[in-house]
Protein backbone atom coordinates (compact mmCIF):
# COMPACT_ATOMS: atom_id res chain seq x y z
CA UNK A 1 0.00 0.00 0.00
CA UNK A 2 2.35 2.47 0.95
CA UNK A 3 5.09 1.72 -1.58
CA UNK A 4 2.38 2.06 -4.52
CA UNK A 5 0.83 5.42 -3.09
CA UNK A 6 3.87 7.08 -2.00
CA UNK A 7 5.17 7.54 -6.03
CA UNK A 8 1.88 9.46 -6.05
CA UNK A 9 3.01 12.16 -4.04
CA UNK A 10 6.12 13.61 -2.82
CA UNK A 11 8.17 12.92 0.80
CA UNK A 12 6.53 15.88 3.14
CA UNK A 13 8.24 18.69 3.86
CA UNK A 14 7.69 20.47 7.12
CA UNK A 15 4.52 22.06 6.16
CA UNK A 16 3.18 19.06 4.19
CA UNK A 17 3.49 17.20 7.62
CA UNK A 18 1.66 19.75 9.78
CA UNK A 19 -1.24 19.61 6.95
CA UNK A 20 -1.75 16.00 6.61
CA UNK A 21 -1.46 15.99 10.36
CA UNK A 22 -4.29 17.99 10.15
CA UNK A 23 -6.38 16.49 7.83
CA UNK A 24 -5.94 13.08 9.97
CA UNK A 25 -6.93 13.98 12.91
CA UNK A 26 -9.73 16.00 10.85
CA UNK A 27 -10.71 12.80 9.11
CA UNK A 28 -10.48 10.22 12.56
CA UNK A 29 -12.36 12.66 13.94
CA UNK A 30 -15.37 12.46 11.19
CA UNK A 31 -15.17 8.72 10.95
CA UNK A 32 -15.47 8.63 14.76
CA UNK A 33 -18.55 10.76 15.04
CA UNK A 34 -19.59 8.79 11.98
CA UNK A 35 -19.64 5.42 13.23
CA UNK A 36 -20.57 6.75 17.03
CA UNK A 37 -23.64 8.11 15.33
CA UNK A 38 -24.07 4.86 13.78
CA UNK A 39 -23.86 3.07 16.87
CA UNK A 40 -26.22 5.73 19.05
CA UNK A 41 -28.99 4.60 16.40
CA UNK A 42 -28.53 0.99 16.69
CA UNK A 43 -28.69 1.98 20.82
CA UNK A 44 -31.95 3.85 20.43
CA UNK A 45 -33.06 0.90 18.14
CA UNK A 46 -32.47 -1.34 20.84
CA UNK A 47 -29.60 -3.74 18.97
CA UNK A 48 -27.42 -3.55 22.59
CA UNK A 49 -30.52 -4.89 24.69
CA UNK A 50 -31.01 -8.39 26.00
CA UNK A 51 -31.62 -9.91 22.31
CA UNK A 52 -27.90 -10.93 22.33
CA UNK A 53 -29.01 -13.53 25.00
CA UNK A 54 -30.16 -15.92 21.86
CA UNK A 55 -26.59 -17.33 22.11
CA UNK A 56 -26.83 -17.75 26.21
CA UNK A 57 -30.74 -18.25 27.00
CA UNK A 58 -32.22 -18.47 24.44
CA UNK A 59 -36.34 -18.07 24.92
CA UNK A 60 -39.23 -20.62 23.66
CA UNK A 61 -37.85 -23.25 26.06
CA UNK A 62 -34.41 -23.85 23.81
CA UNK A 63 -31.14 -24.65 24.92
CA UNK A 64 -28.02 -22.03 23.73
CA UNK A 65 -26.45 -25.31 23.03
CA UNK A 66 -29.53 -26.04 20.24
CA UNK A 67 -28.97 -22.70 18.73
CA UNK A 68 -25.36 -23.28 19.03
CA UNK A 69 -25.48 -26.61 17.49
CA UNK A 70 -28.14 -25.07 14.45
CA UNK A 71 -25.76 -23.07 13.24
CA UNK A 72 -22.47 -25.40 13.70
CA UNK A 73 -25.03 -27.58 11.14
CA UNK A 74 -25.00 -24.97 8.97
CA UNK A 75 -21.86 -23.93 8.61
CA UNK A 76 -20.62 -27.86 7.99
CA UNK A 77 -23.10 -27.55 5.28
CA UNK A 78 -21.69 -24.66 3.64
CA UNK A 79 -18.34 -26.71 3.93
CA UNK A 80 -19.84 -29.64 2.16
CA UNK A 81 -20.75 -28.37 -0.36
CA UNK A 82 -17.62 -26.44 -1.18
CA UNK A 83 -15.64 -29.27 0.11
CA UNK A 84 -17.53 -31.35 -2.72
CA UNK A 85 -17.58 -29.03 -5.20
CA UNK A 86 -13.58 -27.62 -5.23
CA UNK A 87 -12.14 -30.48 -6.35
CA UNK A 88 -14.23 -31.73 -8.88
CA UNK A 89 -14.31 -28.05 -10.63
CA UNK A 90 -9.94 -28.10 -10.27
CA UNK A 91 -10.06 -31.50 -12.00
CA UNK A 92 -12.36 -30.46 -14.77
CA UNK A 93 -11.28 -26.83 -14.77
CA UNK A 94 -7.57 -28.35 -15.28
CA UNK A 95 -8.98 -30.95 -17.92
CA UNK A 96 -10.34 -28.21 -20.53
CA UNK A 97 -7.39 -26.11 -19.75
CA UNK A 98 -5.12 -28.87 -21.01
CA UNK A 99 -7.83 -29.92 -24.26
CA UNK A 100 -7.50 -26.39 -24.70
CA UNK A 101 -3.60 -25.94 -25.26
CA UNK A 102 -2.80 -29.95 -25.92
CA UNK A 103 -5.27 -31.28 -28.44
CA UNK A 104 -4.50 -31.22 -31.97
CA UNK A 105 -7.54 -31.13 -33.23
CA UNK A 106 -9.18 -27.99 -33.95
CA UNK A 107 -13.01 -29.73 -32.77
CA UNK A 108 -11.65 -30.77 -29.42
CA UNK A 109 -9.74 -27.28 -28.19
CA UNK A 110 -12.39 -25.18 -30.00
CA UNK A 111 -15.53 -26.85 -28.30
CA UNK A 112 -13.39 -26.63 -25.02
CA UNK A 113 -13.52 -23.04 -25.35
CA UNK A 114 -17.06 -22.81 -26.61
CA UNK A 115 -18.02 -24.41 -23.05
CA UNK A 116 -16.14 -22.21 -21.06
CA UNK A 117 -17.14 -19.38 -22.82
CA UNK A 118 -21.11 -20.30 -22.03
CA UNK A 119 -20.24 -21.78 -18.83
CA UNK A 120 -18.88 -17.88 -17.50
CA UNK A 121 -21.29 -16.02 -19.00
CA UNK A 122 -24.39 -17.58 -17.28
CA UNK A 123 -25.19 -16.62 -13.76
CA UNK A 124 -24.96 -19.74 -10.87
CA UNK A 125 -28.26 -19.23 -9.50
CA UNK A 126 -29.29 -20.12 -13.20
CA UNK A 127 -27.14 -23.67 -13.65
CA UNK A 128 -28.33 -24.28 -10.22
CA UNK A 129 -32.22 -23.79 -10.69
CA UNK A 130 -31.36 -26.02 -14.13
CA UNK A 131 -29.92 -28.58 -12.12
CA UNK A 132 -32.95 -28.29 -9.60
CA UNK A 133 -36.19 -27.97 -11.62
CA UNK A 134 -34.91 -29.60 -14.61
CA UNK A 135 -32.51 -32.10 -13.23
CA UNK A 136 -34.92 -33.14 -10.29
CA UNK A 137 -31.52 -32.89 -8.05
CA UNK A 138 -31.38 -32.50 -4.45
CA UNK A 139 -30.51 -29.03 -3.05
CA UNK A 140 -26.97 -30.32 -2.33
CA UNK A 141 -26.08 -31.89 -5.54
CA UNK A 142 -27.86 -28.69 -7.26
CA UNK A 143 -25.67 -26.36 -5.27
CA UNK A 144 -22.73 -28.59 -6.00
CA UNK A 145 -23.63 -28.58 -9.99
CA UNK A 146 -24.04 -24.60 -9.99
CA UNK A 147 -20.87 -24.35 -8.41
CA UNK A 148 -18.69 -26.58 -10.18
CA UNK A 149 -19.91 -25.91 -13.66
CA UNK A 150 -19.06 -21.70 -13.34
CA UNK A 151 -15.88 -22.93 -11.56
CA UNK A 152 -14.36 -25.09 -13.67
CA UNK A 153 -14.73 -22.87 -16.86
CA UNK A 154 -13.19 -20.15 -14.48
CA UNK A 155 -10.02 -22.32 -13.22
CA UNK A 156 -10.07 -23.29 -16.63
CA UNK A 157 -9.53 -19.41 -17.76
CA UNK A 158 -6.58 -19.16 -14.95
CA UNK A 159 -5.08 -22.32 -16.00
CA UNK A 160 -5.04 -20.65 -19.41
CA UNK A 161 -3.78 -17.49 -18.78
CA UNK A 162 -0.84 -19.21 -16.81
CA UNK A 163 0.29 -22.18 -19.91
CA UNK A 164 0.12 -18.39 -22.15
CA UNK A 165 2.69 -16.33 -19.14
CA UNK A 166 5.12 -19.51 -20.09
CA UNK A 167 8.07 -18.74 -21.88
CA UNK A 168 8.33 -20.46 -25.34
CA UNK A 169 11.39 -22.78 -24.74
CA UNK A 170 9.36 -24.69 -22.20
CA UNK A 171 7.08 -25.90 -24.47
CA UNK A 172 9.79 -26.19 -27.34
CA UNK A 173 12.14 -28.34 -24.86
CA UNK A 174 8.88 -30.39 -24.30
CA UNK A 175 8.60 -31.38 -28.10
CA UNK A 176 11.53 -31.21 -28.83
CA UNK A 177 13.21 -34.28 -26.76
CA UNK A 178 9.89 -36.26 -28.56
CA UNK A 179 6.80 -35.73 -26.40
CA UNK A 180 3.31 -35.49 -27.96
CA UNK A 181 1.94 -32.13 -27.70
CA UNK A 182 -0.46 -33.46 -25.18
CA UNK A 183 2.14 -34.31 -22.82
CA UNK A 184 3.90 -31.45 -23.11
CA UNK A 185 1.18 -29.72 -22.04
CA UNK A 186 0.54 -32.14 -19.01
CA UNK A 187 3.60 -33.34 -18.04
CA UNK A 188 6.05 -30.10 -18.45
CA UNK A 189 3.80 -26.15 -19.27
CA UNK A 190 1.38 -27.44 -16.69
CA UNK A 191 3.18 -28.00 -13.30
CA UNK A 192 4.55 -24.85 -14.08
CA UNK A 193 1.12 -23.17 -14.46
CA UNK A 194 -0.39 -24.14 -11.69
CA UNK A 195 2.53 -23.05 -9.76
CA UNK A 196 2.45 -19.43 -10.92
CA UNK A 197 -1.38 -19.68 -10.45
CA UNK A 198 -1.49 -20.61 -6.95
CA UNK A 199 -2.80 -17.63 -5.67
CA UNK A 200 -5.60 -17.06 -8.13
CA UNK A 201 -6.88 -20.33 -7.93
CA UNK A 202 -6.87 -20.04 -4.14
CA UNK A 203 -8.75 -17.03 -4.51
CA UNK A 204 -10.85 -18.51 -6.70
CA UNK A 205 -11.96 -20.85 -3.50
CA UNK A 206 -13.35 -17.92 -2.03
CA UNK A 207 -15.30 -17.20 -4.56
CA UNK A 208 -16.64 -20.99 -4.40
CA UNK A 209 -17.48 -20.47 -0.56
CA UNK A 210 -18.90 -17.37 -1.21
CA UNK A 211 -21.43 -18.91 -4.13
CA UNK A 212 -22.80 -21.59 -1.88
CA UNK A 213 -24.48 -19.13 -0.21
CA UNK A 214 -26.79 -18.72 -3.04
CA UNK A 215 -28.18 -22.30 -1.49
CA UNK A 216 -30.13 -20.08 0.64
CA UNK A 217 -32.37 -19.45 -2.49
CA UNK A 218 -32.56 -23.27 -3.81
CA UNK A 219 -33.40 -24.57 -0.63
CA UNK A 220 -30.16 -26.15 0.28
CA UNK A 221 -29.69 -25.81 4.65
CA UNK A 222 -26.78 -23.79 4.22
CA UNK A 223 -25.69 -21.43 6.93
CA UNK A 224 -27.53 -18.38 5.64
CA UNK A 225 -30.62 -20.72 5.38
CA UNK A 226 -29.80 -22.15 9.09
CA UNK A 227 -29.36 -18.16 10.27
CA UNK A 228 -33.26 -17.38 8.52
CA UNK A 229 -34.57 -20.51 10.00
CA UNK A 230 -33.53 -19.47 13.74
CA UNK A 231 -34.59 -16.13 12.61
CA UNK A 232 -37.99 -17.41 11.95
CA UNK A 233 -38.44 -19.62 14.46
CA UNK A 234 -37.37 -17.33 17.35
CA UNK A 235 -38.73 -14.36 15.98
CA UNK A 236 -37.75 -11.16 14.27
CA UNK A 237 -36.74 -9.42 17.13
CA UNK A 238 -33.54 -11.95 17.12
CA UNK A 239 -32.61 -10.80 13.34
CA UNK A 240 -29.38 -9.24 14.40
CA UNK A 241 -27.37 -11.45 16.44
CA UNK A 242 -28.01 -14.12 14.31
CA UNK A 243 -27.15 -12.25 11.31
CA UNK A 244 -24.25 -10.98 12.39
CA UNK A 245 -23.04 -14.18 14.15
CA UNK A 246 -23.47 -15.84 10.44
CA UNK A 247 -21.44 -12.76 8.83
CA UNK A 248 -18.84 -13.18 11.21
CA UNK A 249 -17.93 -16.69 10.11
CA UNK A 250 -18.23 -16.47 6.60
CA UNK A 251 -16.01 -12.84 6.68
CA UNK A 252 -13.33 -14.68 8.75
CA UNK A 253 -13.30 -18.01 6.79
CA UNK A 254 -12.92 -16.30 3.22
CA UNK A 255 -11.09 -13.30 4.44
CA UNK A 256 -8.26 -15.77 6.18
CA UNK A 257 -8.03 -18.12 2.78
CA UNK A 258 -7.60 -14.73 1.07
CA UNK A 259 -5.01 -13.68 3.37
CA UNK A 260 -3.53 -17.08 2.35
CA UNK A 261 -3.42 -16.28 -1.18
CA UNK A 262 -2.12 -12.93 -0.57
CA UNK A 263 0.95 -14.94 1.30
CA UNK A 264 1.64 -17.55 -1.19
CA UNK A 265 1.39 -14.61 -3.75
CA UNK A 266 4.17 -12.72 -1.98
CA UNK A 267 6.34 -15.95 -1.11
CA UNK A 268 6.37 -16.61 -5.06
CA UNK A 269 7.83 -13.08 -5.32
CA UNK A 270 10.68 -13.99 -3.48
CA UNK A 271 10.99 -17.45 -4.40
CA UNK A 272 13.65 -18.46 -6.51
CA UNK A 273 12.28 -21.41 -7.95
CA UNK A 274 9.75 -19.85 -10.41
CA UNK A 275 9.54 -20.10 -13.91
CA UNK A 276 11.70 -17.18 -15.08
CA UNK A 277 12.39 -15.38 -18.20
CA UNK A 278 15.39 -14.83 -20.24
CA UNK A 279 16.48 -11.51 -18.77
CA UNK A 280 15.99 -12.94 -15.16
CA UNK A 281 12.19 -11.37 -14.77
CA UNK A 282 9.64 -13.73 -12.99
CA UNK A 283 7.23 -14.64 -15.82
CA UNK A 284 4.61 -12.52 -14.36
CA UNK A 285 5.27 -9.31 -13.63
CA UNK A 286 4.56 -7.35 -10.82
CA UNK A 287 1.13 -6.93 -10.54
CA UNK A 288 0.24 -10.19 -12.64
CA UNK A 289 -0.71 -12.06 -9.65
CA UNK A 290 -3.22 -9.07 -8.60
CA UNK A 291 -4.49 -8.95 -12.23
CA UNK A 292 -5.22 -12.85 -11.96
CA UNK A 293 -6.96 -12.16 -8.58
CA UNK A 294 -9.02 -9.92 -10.06
CA UNK A 295 -9.82 -12.24 -12.24
CA UNK A 296 -11.06 -14.61 -9.99
CA UNK A 297 -12.91 -12.69 -9.02
CA UNK A 298 -14.60 -11.28 -11.62
CA UNK A 299 -14.48 -14.59 -13.79
CA UNK A 300 -12.41 -13.02 -16.80
CA UNK A 301 -8.85 -13.50 -17.01
CA UNK A 302 -7.04 -10.40 -18.12
CA UNK A 303 -4.70 -11.70 -20.83
CA UNK A 304 -2.93 -8.39 -22.21
CA UNK A 305 -1.73 -8.15 -18.27
CA UNK A 306 -0.29 -11.18 -17.94
CA UNK A 307 2.96 -12.73 -19.04
CA UNK A 308 6.17 -11.03 -20.19
CA UNK B 1 -40.51 -24.05 -26.82
CA UNK B 2 -43.48 -23.59 -27.06
CA UNK B 3 -43.79 -21.47 -23.23
CA UNK B 4 -40.69 -19.39 -24.21
CA UNK B 5 -42.76 -17.98 -27.29
CA UNK B 6 -45.90 -17.81 -25.52
CA UNK B 7 -44.43 -16.19 -22.50
CA UNK B 8 -41.69 -13.93 -24.34
CA UNK B 9 -43.29 -11.23 -23.52
CA UNK B 10 -42.67 -11.59 -19.22
CA UNK B 11 -39.66 -12.41 -20.37
CA UNK B 12 -38.78 -9.60 -22.17
CA UNK B 13 -40.04 -7.51 -18.92
CA UNK B 14 -37.49 -9.60 -17.10
CA UNK B 15 -34.66 -9.33 -19.15
CA UNK B 16 -35.57 -5.19 -18.84
CA UNK B 17 -35.43 -5.43 -15.10
CA UNK B 18 -32.11 -7.44 -15.31
CA UNK B 19 -30.74 -4.82 -17.47
CA UNK B 20 -32.28 -2.09 -15.37
CA UNK B 21 -30.70 -3.47 -12.57
CA UNK B 22 -27.14 -4.07 -14.56
CA UNK B 23 -27.16 -0.56 -15.36
CA UNK B 24 -28.37 1.37 -12.27
CA UNK B 25 -26.28 -0.55 -9.79
CA UNK B 26 -23.25 -0.47 -12.09
CA UNK B 27 -23.44 3.21 -12.58
CA UNK B 28 -23.69 3.72 -8.82
CA UNK B 29 -20.75 1.42 -8.51
CA UNK B 30 -18.94 2.66 -10.45
CA UNK B 31 -18.83 6.25 -9.03
CA UNK B 32 -18.26 5.25 -5.05
CA UNK B 33 -15.67 2.67 -6.64
CA UNK B 34 -14.00 5.42 -8.44
CA UNK B 35 -14.36 7.50 -4.91
CA UNK B 36 -12.84 4.38 -2.78
CA UNK B 37 -10.07 4.28 -5.38
CA UNK B 38 -9.21 7.95 -4.49
CA UNK B 39 -9.30 7.07 -0.96
CA UNK B 40 -7.07 3.93 -1.41
CA UNK B 41 -4.49 5.58 -2.86
CA UNK B 42 -4.75 9.36 -1.08
CA UNK B 43 -2.08 10.64 1.41
CA UNK B 44 -4.39 10.64 4.05
CA UNK B 45 -4.25 8.32 6.69
CA UNK B 46 -7.84 7.50 7.73
CA UNK B 47 -9.04 7.25 4.44
CA UNK B 48 -6.61 4.87 3.43
CA UNK B 49 -7.73 2.59 6.01
CA UNK B 50 -11.70 3.31 5.56
CA UNK B 51 -11.21 2.20 1.68
CA UNK B 52 -9.16 -1.00 2.53
CA UNK B 53 -11.18 -1.78 5.34
CA UNK B 54 -14.42 -1.74 3.06
CA UNK B 55 -12.95 -3.67 0.32
CA UNK B 56 -11.44 -6.46 2.54
CA UNK B 57 -14.83 -6.70 4.19
CA UNK B 58 -16.94 -6.95 1.10
CA UNK B 59 -14.97 -8.52 -1.05
CA UNK B 60 -15.15 -11.63 1.71
CA UNK B 61 -18.42 -11.46 2.07
CA UNK B 62 -21.28 -13.19 -0.30
CA UNK B 63 -23.65 -11.25 -2.27
CA UNK B 64 -26.30 -13.12 -0.69
CA UNK B 65 -25.11 -11.91 2.89
CA UNK B 66 -25.28 -8.43 1.42
CA UNK B 67 -28.70 -8.95 0.25
CA UNK B 68 -29.94 -10.78 3.22
CA UNK B 69 -28.88 -7.67 5.46
CA UNK B 70 -30.45 -5.17 3.30
CA UNK B 71 -34.16 -7.36 3.22
CA UNK B 72 -34.13 -8.64 7.00
CA UNK B 73 -31.49 -6.63 8.91
CA UNK B 74 -31.86 -3.31 8.09
CA UNK B 75 -35.65 -2.96 9.21
CA UNK B 76 -33.91 -3.41 12.74
CA UNK B 77 -31.43 -0.69 12.09
CA UNK B 78 -34.53 1.62 11.55
CA UNK B 79 -33.77 1.19 8.05
CA UNK B 80 -36.95 0.32 5.50
CA UNK B 81 -37.08 -0.02 1.87
CA UNK B 82 -40.39 1.55 1.12
CA UNK B 83 -41.25 -1.65 -0.73
CA UNK B 84 -39.16 -4.87 -1.39
CA UNK B 85 -37.32 -5.90 -4.16
CA UNK B 86 -36.22 -3.55 -6.74
CA UNK B 87 -34.34 -0.82 -4.09
CA UNK B 88 -32.93 -3.22 -1.70
CA UNK B 89 -31.20 -4.85 -4.72
CA UNK B 90 -29.96 -1.85 -6.08
CA UNK B 91 -28.26 -0.96 -2.86
CA UNK B 92 -26.51 -4.55 -2.35
CA UNK B 93 -25.93 -4.96 -5.61
CA UNK B 94 -23.76 -1.36 -5.63
CA UNK B 95 -22.15 -1.60 -2.83
CA UNK B 96 -20.50 -5.14 -3.66
CA UNK B 97 -19.59 -4.08 -6.80
CA UNK B 98 -18.31 -0.62 -5.78
CA UNK B 99 -15.54 -2.97 -4.32
CA UNK B 100 -14.28 -4.85 -7.02
CA UNK B 101 -14.87 -1.65 -8.95
CA UNK B 102 -12.50 -0.32 -6.84
CA UNK B 103 -9.66 -2.93 -6.97
CA UNK B 104 -10.42 -2.63 -10.97
CA UNK B 105 -8.93 1.42 -10.42
CA UNK B 106 -6.37 0.34 -8.04
CA UNK B 107 -4.71 -2.47 -10.41
CA UNK B 108 -5.13 0.16 -13.22
CA UNK B 109 -3.59 2.87 -11.35
CA UNK B 110 -0.76 0.45 -10.37
CA UNK B 111 -0.46 -0.04 -14.08
CA UNK B 112 0.77 3.20 -14.94
CA UNK B 113 4.50 3.81 -15.07
CA UNK B 114 6.13 5.41 -11.83
CA UNK B 115 8.05 8.01 -14.22
CA UNK B 116 4.48 9.46 -15.24
CA UNK B 117 3.89 10.25 -11.70
CA UNK B 118 7.32 11.09 -10.55
CA UNK B 119 7.85 13.69 -13.83
CA UNK B 120 4.08 15.29 -12.62
CA UNK B 121 5.72 15.98 -8.69
CA UNK B 122 8.89 16.91 -10.33
CA UNK B 123 6.89 20.16 -12.50
CA UNK B 124 5.45 20.84 -9.04
CA UNK B 125 2.12 18.86 -9.30
CA UNK B 126 0.25 18.48 -5.91
CA UNK B 127 -1.51 14.86 -5.28
CA UNK B 128 -5.09 15.94 -6.62
CA UNK B 129 -3.74 17.41 -9.67
CA UNK B 130 -1.00 14.37 -9.95
CA UNK B 131 -3.97 11.94 -9.61
CA UNK B 132 -6.33 13.83 -11.77
CA UNK B 133 -4.43 15.26 -14.29
CA UNK B 134 -1.71 13.03 -15.38
CA UNK B 135 -2.47 9.02 -13.70
CA UNK B 136 -6.35 9.03 -13.80
CA UNK B 137 -6.63 9.26 -17.71
CA UNK B 138 -3.63 7.20 -18.10
CA UNK B 139 -5.03 4.58 -15.53
CA UNK B 140 -8.25 4.45 -17.11
CA UNK B 141 -7.19 3.37 -20.31
CA UNK B 142 -5.84 -0.39 -18.88
CA UNK B 143 -9.31 -0.45 -15.83
CA UNK B 144 -11.12 -0.06 -18.86
CA UNK B 145 -10.91 -4.15 -19.64
CA UNK B 146 -11.09 -5.08 -16.07
CA UNK B 147 -14.08 -2.90 -15.59
CA UNK B 148 -15.73 -4.49 -18.20
CA UNK B 149 -14.96 -7.81 -16.29
CA UNK B 150 -16.66 -6.46 -13.36
CA UNK B 151 -20.18 -5.40 -15.24
CA UNK B 152 -20.20 -8.98 -16.38
CA UNK B 153 -19.84 -9.98 -13.30
CA UNK B 154 -22.73 -7.96 -11.95
CA UNK B 155 -24.62 -8.71 -14.70
CA UNK B 156 -24.47 -12.55 -13.89
CA UNK B 157 -25.26 -11.20 -9.84
CA UNK B 158 -28.20 -9.79 -10.44
CA UNK B 159 -29.88 -12.99 -10.49
CA UNK B 160 -29.19 -13.03 -6.58
CA UNK B 161 -32.33 -10.44 -6.57
CA UNK B 162 -34.23 -13.60 -7.51
CA UNK B 163 -34.39 -14.99 -3.90
CA UNK B 164 -35.24 -11.65 -2.86
CA UNK B 165 -38.77 -10.52 -4.11
CA UNK B 166 -37.32 -9.12 -7.08
CA UNK B 167 -39.09 -10.43 -10.70
CA UNK B 168 -35.70 -10.36 -13.15
CA UNK B 169 -34.86 -13.28 -16.15
CA UNK B 170 -33.90 -16.23 -13.09
CA UNK B 171 -36.59 -15.53 -11.27
CA UNK B 172 -39.13 -15.76 -14.41
CA UNK B 173 -37.13 -18.74 -14.90
CA UNK B 174 -38.07 -20.64 -12.04
CA UNK B 175 -41.20 -19.45 -12.24
CA UNK B 176 -41.73 -20.52 -16.23
CA UNK B 177 -40.32 -23.58 -15.57
CA UNK B 178 -42.31 -24.72 -12.46
CA UNK B 179 -45.45 -23.93 -14.38
CA UNK B 180 -44.04 -26.09 -17.47
CA UNK B 181 -42.12 -28.86 -16.05
CA UNK B 182 -41.91 -30.02 -19.49
CA UNK B 183 -40.22 -27.38 -21.28
CA UNK B 184 -38.09 -26.98 -18.67
CA UNK B 185 -34.69 -27.31 -20.64
CA UNK B 186 -36.22 -24.80 -23.24
CA UNK B 187 -37.07 -22.11 -21.30
CA UNK B 188 -33.43 -22.26 -19.63
CA UNK B 189 -31.74 -22.26 -22.26
CA UNK B 190 -33.85 -19.34 -23.56
CA UNK B 191 -33.11 -17.31 -20.55
CA UNK B 192 -29.46 -18.65 -20.85
CA UNK B 193 -29.45 -16.91 -23.83
CA UNK B 194 -30.85 -13.48 -22.62
CA UNK B 195 -28.05 -13.71 -20.39
CA UNK B 196 -25.31 -14.37 -23.00
CA UNK B 197 -26.58 -11.50 -25.13
CA UNK B 198 -25.78 -8.72 -22.25
CA UNK B 199 -22.22 -11.25 -21.09
CA UNK B 200 -20.89 -12.07 -24.50
CA UNK B 201 -20.81 -9.20 -26.30
CA UNK B 202 -19.22 -6.85 -23.33
CA UNK B 203 -16.52 -10.03 -23.32
CA UNK B 204 -15.61 -10.06 -26.73
CA UNK B 205 -15.57 -6.01 -26.67
CA UNK B 206 -13.48 -6.16 -23.40
CA UNK B 207 -11.08 -8.38 -25.39
CA UNK B 208 -10.65 -6.11 -28.21
CA UNK B 209 -10.57 -2.92 -26.07
CA UNK B 210 -7.36 -4.92 -24.04
CA UNK B 211 -5.66 -5.45 -27.40
CA UNK B 212 -5.33 -2.16 -27.85
CA UNK B 213 -4.42 -0.98 -25.06
CA UNK B 214 -1.84 -3.96 -24.76
CA UNK B 215 0.77 -2.51 -27.27
CA UNK B 216 0.64 1.36 -25.42
CA UNK B 217 3.33 0.59 -22.44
Amino acid sequence: MKSEASVLYDAPGPKAIRRDRVYNVVFSLAFLVLFGYLAYRMYRNGIFDERWLIFIDPPKGQDAVDVWLSLWRGLLATLTAAAIAAPIALLFGGLVAVLRRGARRRLLSGSAAVTTELARGLPVLLLMFLAKLVFGWSPLWSVVFGLVVYNAAVVAEILRAGLAALPKGQREAGLSVGLSSMRTTVLIEMPQAVRIMLPALVSQIVVLLKDTSLGYIVGYQELLRVVKLNRDYFGDYYTVPLFIAGALVYILINLSISRLAIWLEGRMRRSKHTVRNGDDSAAMHEGGAEASRLAANTGRAAEGRLGP
Amino acid sequence: MQTFIAEFGFIWGAFLATLSLTALSGALALLGGIVLAAFRVSPIGPLRTFATVYVEIVRNTPLTLMFFFWVFVAPAFGFVFPQLGFWPAIVSLSIYTSAFVCEAMRSGINSVGIGQAEAARSIGFTFGQTLSQVVLPQAWRSAIPPLISVLIALTKNTSVAAGFAFTELTASSQRLINANPVDGMWIFFGIGLMYLVITIPLGVLAGSIEKKVAFAR
